[in-house]
């Protein structure tokens, strides 16, 4: 396949789908951008895509709980559609709010017999914050993390501190090999290093097939050097860490 | 019935509301320690809801299990009410008044909808479980921390209704003013009670208009005649005659702001003829200026200070709402691209115990103002990238709140026209009662008693609501849906259209404007503020295809009326003609108002130098952790300053992603490497020495900024916004005066047009004091200069961290002695001295070779020098770097010899300090031939900033980069 499409789906309130189809577009795919109305109305139009992603911003204006009313659409009108997604191969990427929308629209096995063993929270500082973060990469069931051990980026959030109902749903996320992104001490980045008191620093996490990913830090928001905070002291002047995450996507397909 | 439905934090998880509650308690000294427990609660009034249903809901819409519960009951259950913690505290209860906004409601409703159950109306409340709190502490924390009362209500103990429902339907009647008969006192009494803050001669004009058409008029012709007139909407002050007098003599103006600010912008666009890269200025909702072949940019600033006075956390929200609606309403509507926003605070420190009546505390004030800000620009997708906030205790009655956007917009769509016979279409949020008389309000003076009086002008916005409007407008622009547009701002319809029909007319059907419940008058629906709403001019082919796209987006479009070629305003409720006003009157018809202004210099009393020891390092500490100058870094933090991805330069850089940067550089084009730069000037401390120097400081400041990080000074529009006291007093309006004709001045030889700006004036806050006299608080002349700057290529951007450990310093400008209303004066509390002088010449000579230096790269670091002067300058560059370095102060240009307090702290302008590679020191002397400069010292590895006369000689200056930085890193940091 020569390039792979991708869906990219905004809700009142997404506010990152344009730099977001910039950066799969720079990493060689064909993003669309489509109101959630108009794919609630024709869920089969996922058939023509091969990537699916939900970018950041505060769909429904993070109201109730980030992410919540759009995660709730999904359980609701989509879950079938996006089941069958998943289950023909296809990747399913949700940043920041995208995540948030992820992990409470259950398509990241966070469910069990006694509900939503998981979310994202309010950070720990109570506070939106927008930090540049240390990241580091664990195991490789995640196809978008692919190549990648440590990288620094954006965070931007409010409600983006990872828990967990109770320790047992923690270690089982852990041995599936769920938790695959994590704050870390990574050089170039400033302490805090968990910046939100997310629990076992947990930054992204993938479903059981590695194809479903949800991050909280915006690797669109790295692409080129001169995004990063620190590039007029660096010499690093090429493309930013962040679009690797697109090209593992892209090149999945090829 | 009526359910409610609780979320509680689980047993240890934080509970922030509360703890939030008993912080502020402490700190406005109400209680010490206090035990409170905070619920988020949701009242959901069904007739068909079951309990099952309800607890579904609970558990799958309202509560995240995973560190929350709830509590589900109907309400005047007692499980609704009982502490949570078992013991006997009193609960108080939270509601938003009826009508006002309440975004979270709206989207809960629909979210309740979703599951498919029915509903007839949904409300949020916020509960409050005080434990040890006498009568008189919890009626405090009521009143001064959980409500305001400008939009909210407190209830103690349990709820007492079972319905939700607001509004009754509204019975039609046509509403006449009687004015024949008043005399000139009636008139002024109409003009004030009736809210429309009219002058004398205006109502008179109105009163004979009336009597000869021989009746009467309507309440809807008054008001909108009131809002068409107002201070806020035509700017009548600025734009009308005063007679003006100073040391230099008497001149008459006309029209000051056209004589001045534009005349100047005129006159450089006839010089630059062919080359003019300005597109559209001082008509727009924005100016505008050329970016690159394809766009150009737009910027407009905006304030919204009495709002935010009333209601810090509503008034800044709506500040920054509406000022995106500008960008939007410019042109044929540009993409917002950027934020800017700076404030002006009483100090936080001030004592909370004798605050004036109707006073917020300063530091409540500004945690209002600053999530106000964050949560509509966060949600709008907008980065915040720029901004500043000065204090100073006569800002305590009038915070001020300057909202800036940049927007984006294809050359080929900078211009509307409407067309006769197209459609008036409203887009967007509903009508309500909400936001009536903001416009003629921001006319009258703060006095403590403006919270009750209009408290319709204070208002919530809803950002997701605005952010879908934007998504679509963007949509049916490019698809030339409509041929003109403009925001619904002050006024509201009838601002917007009045403005848009002037040269055509305009008739409008009231009736068929989208209420957000019954019972709403026209002219409530007319002249009503409520957020979040657009009018376009559509031909009537085009309705279908423009009513379908916002339809399929969930975005309301309603045919409010036409713009019909009658040059009348013609307002109809149904069949009845409701007001009908020649369009002349409204734009031609009010009488010119004449000011007298005067200004006298005052005499230059010379500084009275403190004693001093022989180390500065402690008074360099008491500057960088004075508040202006002290790290904002808690607020900026909490903008997001990098959504769209443009972000090159932030505002903190550095090693430790810490250091203040000068400007903003933000690559609107992803694929393009041309760069906008946004940057601000300010200082109204000058002004109280001389208002004509104080405008040139910041407008010097303002470029400097931007060429500081690499801007080209060839390329940089500015806007002015004047935030001053009562114009109405001769040496007010004087003043400024004097401040606009220094921006004629200086914008004409600087090449630096202004494209745009604003006025707020009446920002007087009086109140009787406790001895029973009248006392005012003017704030001072508070003039912000935004500037909106150009870098051909983003990669040649230079920001003021310190980068090496061997490279020279070279501070390029000239210093003198200039420390009137220095920061050195102000820690010291030292009145008189020089004030801060800009030679434009120099300036401009200046900027253009600092900026072929850093063109060709010899740069690798540039501090402009502010509040503080070179010390501070030093210092910020060296900690933000984590670079030391080593200043002989015997080598700084000056033309006369002056003393080490003078050179270290005197705030003179057009002051850069450069860090330069030793291998690049010839080249760059070379671009600075003609203009001050010299190698002032050099980086270091030790963390160390030392200033000394020579470099043997003991220092002044000797303070480790950790010291500094604490120093400056604390006060603000909450």
């Amino acid at each position: 396949m020569a390039q792979p499409r991708i869906l990219i789906l905004r809700a009142p309130g997404t506010n990152c789908d344009a730099e977001t189809a910039h950066a799969f577009r720079l990493a060689g795919g064909t993003p669309e951008v489509f109101h959630l109305n108009r794919f609630l109305e024709s869920p089969q139009l996922a058939a023509d895509y091969q990537v699916l992603c939900i970018p950041g911003g505060f769909s429904y204006g993070d109201d109730v709980a980030a992410g919540r009313i759009f995660g709730n659409q999904i359980r609701h009108h989509l879950a079938d559609a996006l089941r069958e997604f998943r289950e023909e191969g296809k990747l399913v990427l949700g940043i920041c709010n995208g995540f948030q929308v992820l992990i409470k629209s259950g398509l990241l096995d966070t469910d069990d017999a006694n509900g939503p063993a998981a979310s994202l929270t309010w950070n720990e500082s109570g506070r939106f914050i927008d930090r540049w973060v240390g990241l580091q990469t664990s195991g490789n069931r995640c196809v978008f993390l692919q190549g990648i051990t440590e990288l620094t980026l954006p965070n931007a959030h409010a409600e983006g501190k990872f828990v967990v109902r109770d320790e047992q749903s923690l270690m089982k996320f852990e041995q599936n090999g769920q938790l695959v992104l994590r704050y870390a001490n990574v050089a170039g980045t400033v302490a805090p290093y968990n910046p939100n008191g997310a629990v076992a620093d947990v930054a992204g996490m993938c479903d059981m097939t590695g194809r479903v990913f949800g991050l909280m830090p915006h690797p669109e928001r790295f692409v080129d050097f001169t995004q990063h905070p620190q590039w007029t002291r660096r010499d690093d002047l090429g493309e930013g860490a962040g679009l690797a995450v697109f090209r593992n996507a892209v090149r999945y397909f090829s | 019935m009526l359910w409610e439905i609780d979320i509680h934090p689980l047993p240890g998880m934080p509970d922030r509301d509360a703890e939030r509650v008993a912080v502020v308690a402490k700190e406005l000294g109400i209680a010490r320690s206090l035990t409170i427990h905070s619920a988020r609660g949701f009242l959901l009034e069904s007739d068909v809801l079951s309990a099952n249903e309800a607890e579904r809901l609970a558990s799958e819409l309202f509560t995240d299990g995973t560190v929350e519960r709830s509590v589900v009951a109907r309400v005047g259950d007692p499980t609704l009410v009982a502490s949570p913690n078992g013991n006997s505290a009193s609960l108080l209860q939270v509601l938003l008044k009826p009508g006002v906004m309440d975004p979270v409601a709206q989207s809960a409703e629909a979210a309740v909808r979703d599951f498919g159950y029915s509903l007839t109306a949904l409300r949020t409340l916020r509960k409050y479980w005080v434990d040890g709190a006498t009568d008189q502490q919890l009626a405090a924390i009521s009143t001064r921390i959980l409500a305001n009362d400008a939009i909210e209500q407190t209830i103690a103990g349990p709820l007492s209704f079972d319905r939700l429902q607001v509004g009754s339907d509204y019975q039609f009647q046509l509403q006449t003013v009687p004015l024949k008969d008043l005399d000139d006192a009636g008139l002024m009494r109409l003009s004030r009670e009736g809210q429309l803050y009219l002058q004398l001669a205006e109502m008179q004009t109105i009163h004979k208009h009336f009597a000869e058409l021989g009746r009467e008029p309507t309440d809807i012709e008054l008001e909108t005649l009131a809002q068409t007139w107002s201070e806020h909407c035509s700017h009548k002050t600025l734009a009308g005659r005063i007679a003006y007098r100073d040391e230099r003599g008497e001149r008459q103006f006309d029209n000051m702001l056209k004589e001045t600010i534009f005349a100047a912008t005129t006159e450089l666009r006839k010089q630059w003829g062919d080359d003019d890269w300005c597109v559209s200025v001082f008509r727009d909702n924005a100016g505008i200026v050329r970016f690159n072949e394809e766009f150009n940019i737009c910027f407009k600033v905006e304030t919204h200070n009495h709002p935010s006075a009333l209601e810090p956390y509503g008034g800044a929200n709506t500040g920054v709402g509406g000022v995106i609606r500008d960008t939007m309403g410019t042109g044929m509507g540009a993409k917002p691209i950027c934020n800017t926003d700076v404030f002006c605070f009483a100090p936080p420190d001030t004592p909370t115990n004798n605050l004036p009546p109707g006073v917020l505390n300063p530091k409540q004030v500004m945690r209002g103002v600053v999530s106000g800000v964050r949560d509509y620009g966060n949600r709008m997708g907008i980065p915040t990238v720029n901004g500043a906030v000065y204090f100073d205790p006569r800002y305590l009655g009038n915070p001020l709140v300057y909202c800036g956007n940049v927007g984006l917009i294809p050359a080929d769509k900078s211009f509307k026209q409407v067309q006769p016979d197209d459609f008036i279409v409203s887009v967007g949020g509903r009508t309500g009662r909400d936001g009536i008389h903001g416009a003629t309000f921001s006319s009258a003076e703060l006095t403590h008693e403006s919270e009750s009086l209009s408290g319709g002008a204070v208002q919530i916005g809803n950002a997701v609501e605005e952010k879908k409007v934007l998504d679509v407008l963007l949509a049916i622009r490019d698809r030339e849906l409509y041929s003109a547009i403009t925001d619904c701002g002050a006024g509201g319809f009838s601002s917007a259209v009045g403005e848009m029909g002037e040269e055509i007319g305009a008739e409008v059907w009231l009736d068929r404007a989208p209420v957000k419940y019954a019972g709403l008058s026209y002219t409530e629906i007319w002249i009503s503020e409520a957020q979040e709403r657009m009018v376009l001019s559509v031909p009537p082919e085009s309705w279908e295809e423009l009513h379908a796209l916002c339809a399929a987006e969930g975005v309301e479009a309603t045919v409010i009326g036409k713009f019909a070629p009658t040059r009348r305003l013609v307002l109809k409720y149904g069949e009845q003609v409701v007001g009908d006003l020649a369009m002349d009157l409204l734009h031609k018809g009010r009488p010119p108002v004449i000011r007298s202004a005067s200004y006298m210099p005052h005499e230059v009393q010379p500084l009275e130098m403190p004693t001093l020891g022989s180390n500065l390092t402690a008074d360099l500490c008491r500057i960088l952790g004075s508040y202006n100058v002290a790290s904002k870094e808690w607020i900026i933090r909490q903008y997001d300053h990098e959504v769209q991805g443009g972000s090159v330069v932030k505002p903190l850089v550095g090693a430790e992603l810490d250091g203040p940067s000068d400007a903003a550089v933000v690559r609107p084009v992803l694929d393009s490497r041309r760069g906008v730069v946004i940057a601000c000037g300010m200082n109204p401390r000058y002004g109280d020495l001389d208002t004509y120097h104080m405008a040139a400081s910041a407008i010097d400041e303002a470029i400097r900024n931007c060429v500081a990080v690499g801007a080209d000074p060839s390329r940089i529009a500015l806007l002015d916004n004047f935030c001053w006291g009562d114009c109405e007093k001769s040496e007010t309006l004087g003043s400024l005066v004097r401040a606009a004709l220094a921006c004629h001045d200086l914008s004409l030889v600087l090449e630096t047009p202004f494209i745009s700006g604003k006025d707020s004036l009446n920002n007087e806050f009086s109140f009787v004091d406790s001895t029973g006299k009248k006392q005012t608080i003017a704030i001072p002349p508070s003039l912000l200069i935004s500037a909106m700057g150009q870098i051909d290529d983003v990669s040649q951007a230079v920001t003021m961290d310190l980068k090496h450990s061997d490279s020279l310093l070279y501070l390029v400008g000239e210093s003198k002695d200039e420390l009137g209303g220095s920061h050195f004066a102000l820690i010291h509390e030292l009145d008189g001295g020089q004030v801060p002088k800009v030679d434009p010449k120099v300036a401009k000579q200046t900027f253009a070779a600092l900026h072929n230096a850093i063109k060709k790269g010899f740069v690798c670091a540039c501090h402009d020098l502010s509040e503080g002067g070179l010390a501070v300058a030093a210092a910020e560059m060296c900690f933000a770097g984590g670079i030391g370095a080593a200043i002989e102060l015997a080598k700084v240009p000056t033309r006369e010899p002056l003393s080490p307090v003078k050179l270290l702290f005197s705030e003179s302008n057009t002051r850069i300090l450069c860090e330069v590679r030793p291998e690049h020191a010839d080249e760059f002397e070379k671009k600075l031939l003609g203009v001050s400069h010299a190698c002032v010292g050099r980086t270091q590895a030790e963390p160390r900033l030392r200033i000394a006369e020579k470099q043997e000689g003991s220092p002044w200056i000797n303070g480790e980069l950790a010291t500094l930085k604490k120093a400056w890193k604390e006060p603000l940091a909450w």
